[in-house]
């Protein structure tokens, strides 16, 4: 309903190193609020061994056979996928801080400083990836522990870049849902939809080829399957290209639309 | 090109405001506002919920745009120039806008660097401010855990970061206690010394009289009255003298004797035997003097003596003949529903 406000250029311009310290400034206070309630870590830290443990020792047998192996043969396929998956999981937790955010009347005062209100997002994706990067070490660490071989560390290293990438495109969408949303509730309502036949309806937790053709079709293309496939190419060997490509064109892709959308939104709430 | 800003008063204005209209769908929350706020001085907007004031300082502090009109602080469009405009101003919402999870220091620590602070400053800046607002003991503590006046006074002092030439305070001390209102009032008093030009919205005539210099009354985003303090009083009739002797007897003869002297305000002199009191209606101190000496004069012993401000109801009905909010007008109902947002 409020008209977008144009800046004309009579106004100032907020140089680059501004944007980096006001930047700075709100990361240090989403940080402050982890030391303050240590327990929001807590799905970062237990998804990974929960999980890891569910899938590795309820399904691993059986899908391991399907596979042409075993228990062993399952953990070197689901590790990358729940790599995936937590990529996708945890970043919703951005969507529901944001919300709090907007319920008290602390977001009032950043929007009347003379910040780029880009910053408050870009603070709050800053953070979420750290809590991802420590929930990846996590999960790493229990990976091993079940018997996980990595065979190319520098693989490691560029999929936990390919996931950082995926995870920060997907929480520009759930910063829109933040912003739009009245309750952060309704964010883990909406996001739990579209969390779920993304994250089953994909090549995660079993390989797809037993699935009808009408859901490979969509699983080809689901972007957390090409990122699980990716990861497993890149960390254990096998061809890589094609979901890397699909995936980075998919993070891009949902970037460009969704993180202008949630700058506005951001912008033009009253 | 002629600025806005001139104060037809002489001197600057430091928030210039024409002609304003912010519509939600049917509701008119501002409906063509106009407001010259001088330099250095405190404007009082008085009006009941829903009158539109929270819209007009979120339009001044650039958290919404107008559909019409124009406004400028410290010389800033506040549509073409948000982040210069950002710049001058500090904000004081109607509800304690810090970030509660933090400690106080904290909060004040951000907001400083979000203004640019070197981290040196920022961190000076805000020990200078917790200890001028008493709140050096609390500094570590997160703001979750402070009182109503802790926090409205956090509020006030992450207002002040910026040394704002502009300092907004929206209802200030609603829902507060008497004794932290009056703590809250000292604090913006000693401000308005430094020099801060301030515009406070409120809904009560107690808070405009006690801070403000001058008042624009406002009701259903419109501007209905304008002026000083002592003149828009004058106005809707000053204050209400309530005597009481401790003779009931007295009453009568007491009323008939201020009456003799002329000491009327607007409306005559009551009695209120239920009460034993009588009500006595005067425009100016002068005027309350001559009643308490004539009282004395008459060696009348008084139980008690108090003096009351006309309620905002009864500036209402002296300023516009209808109470505040009344369906009187040709207006829907529909279009007076209060906007919070």
């Amino acid at each position: 309903m409020s008209a977008v406000t144009t800046t004309s250029a009579d106004d100032v311009r907020i140089p680059l190193r501004g944007h980096l310290r006001h930047t700075g400034a709100l990361i240090r206070r989403n940080l402050l609020w982890i030391r303050q309630d240590p327990e929001s870590m807590f799905d970062a830290l237990l998804m990974p061994i929960v999980f890891t443990l569910l899938f590795v020792y309820v399904f691993g047998g059986s899908i391991g056979q399907a596979l042409g192996g075993g228990q062993e043969r399952y953990v070197q396929y689901v590790i990358p996928g729940m790599l995936a998956m937590m990529s996708m999981t945890l970043s919703q937790g951005v969507g529901t801080g944001f919300s709090q955010d907007f319920n008290s009347g602390v977001m009032d005062r950043f929007r009347s400083l003379p910040i780029g209100r880009g910053s408050v997002l870009f603070a709050k994706i800053a953070v979420e990836l750290g809590r991802m990067l420590f929930a990846t070490a996590i999960l790493m660490v229990v990976a091993v522990l079940v018997g996980f071989h990595i065979t190319s560390w520098p693989g490691l290293l560029a999929t936990v870049g390919l996931s950082a990438l995926f995870a920060s495109s997907i929480m520009w969408v759930f910063l829109t849902l933040g912003v739009i949303l009245k309750s952060a509730q309704s964010v883990q309502g909406v996001g739990f939809l579209v969390l779920f036949p993304l994250q089953f309806g994909s090549s995660i937790f079993a390989p797809t080829s037993s699935m009808p053709g009408w859901l490979q079709a969509f699983t080809d293309y689901n972007p957390l399957s090409t990122l699980a496939d990716a990861a497993r190419g890149l960390m254990i060997g096998g061809p890589v290209a094609h979901d890397l490509w699909v995936t980075v064109g998919w993070s891009v892709a949902i970037t460009a639309v969704m993180a202008p959308v949630a700058i506005h939104k951001f912008r033009t709430k009253s | 090109m002629t600025r806005i800003d001139e104060n037809p008063g002489g001197g600057r204005n430091a928030v210039t405001v024409r002609g304003l209209v912010k519509h939600y769908g049917e509701t008119k929350a501002l409906d063509g506002v106009d407001l010259d706020v001088r330099e250095g001085t405190v404007m009082g907007v008085l009006g009941p919920n829903g009158a539109g004031k929270t819209t007009l300082v979120r339009i001044l502090s650039t958290l919404i745009t107008p559909d019409a009109g124009q406004a400028t602080v410290a010389g800033h469009d506040v549509v073409r120039q948000p982040r210069q405009l950002r710049r001058v101003i500090g904000l004081t919402g109607q509800y304690a806008s810090v970030d509660e999870k933090l400690p106080g220091w904290e909060n004040l620590y951000m907001i400083g660097r979000l203004l640019d602070l070197s981290r040196k400053d920022a961190r000076a800046r805000a020990d200078e401010l917790l200890e001028r607002f008493s709140l050096t003991e609390a500094a570590k503590r997160p703001a979750s855990t402070y009182s109503g006046g802790m926090r409205r006074r956090l509020d006030l002092a992450a207002s002040m970061i910026g040394r704002p030439a502009v300092l907004y305070l929206d209802e200030p001390t609603t829902g507060l206690d008497p004794r932290t209102r009056n703590e809250v009032w000292d604090e913006v008093q000693t401000m308005v010394t430094e020099g801060v030009t301030v515009l406070l919205t409120t809904q009560y005539m107690e808070e405009a009289e006690q801070l403000a210099s001058e008042l624009t009354v406002v009701d259903r985003g419109k501007v209905i009255a304008t002026g000083g303090i002592e003149e828009l009083k004058a106005r809707v009739g000053g204050r209400t003298l309530r005597v009481r002797p401790v003779d009931p007897l007295e009453l009568r003869p007491l009323a008939s004797m201020l009456d003799e002297l002329g000491i009327t305000g607007l409306a005559a002199t009551t009695v209120d035997s239920e009460t034993g009191t009588l009500l006595v209606p005067v425009l100016s101190d002068e005027q309350l003097t001559a009643v308490v000496g004539a009282v004395t004069a008459r060696g009348i012993t008084l139980s008690s003596i108090t003096t009351e401000l006309p309620s905002l109801d009864e500036v209402f009905l002296s300023l516009t003949g209808h109470r505040a909010g009344d369906t009187q007008d040709a207006e829907p109902a529909d279009a007076r529903q209060e906007v919070a947002a």
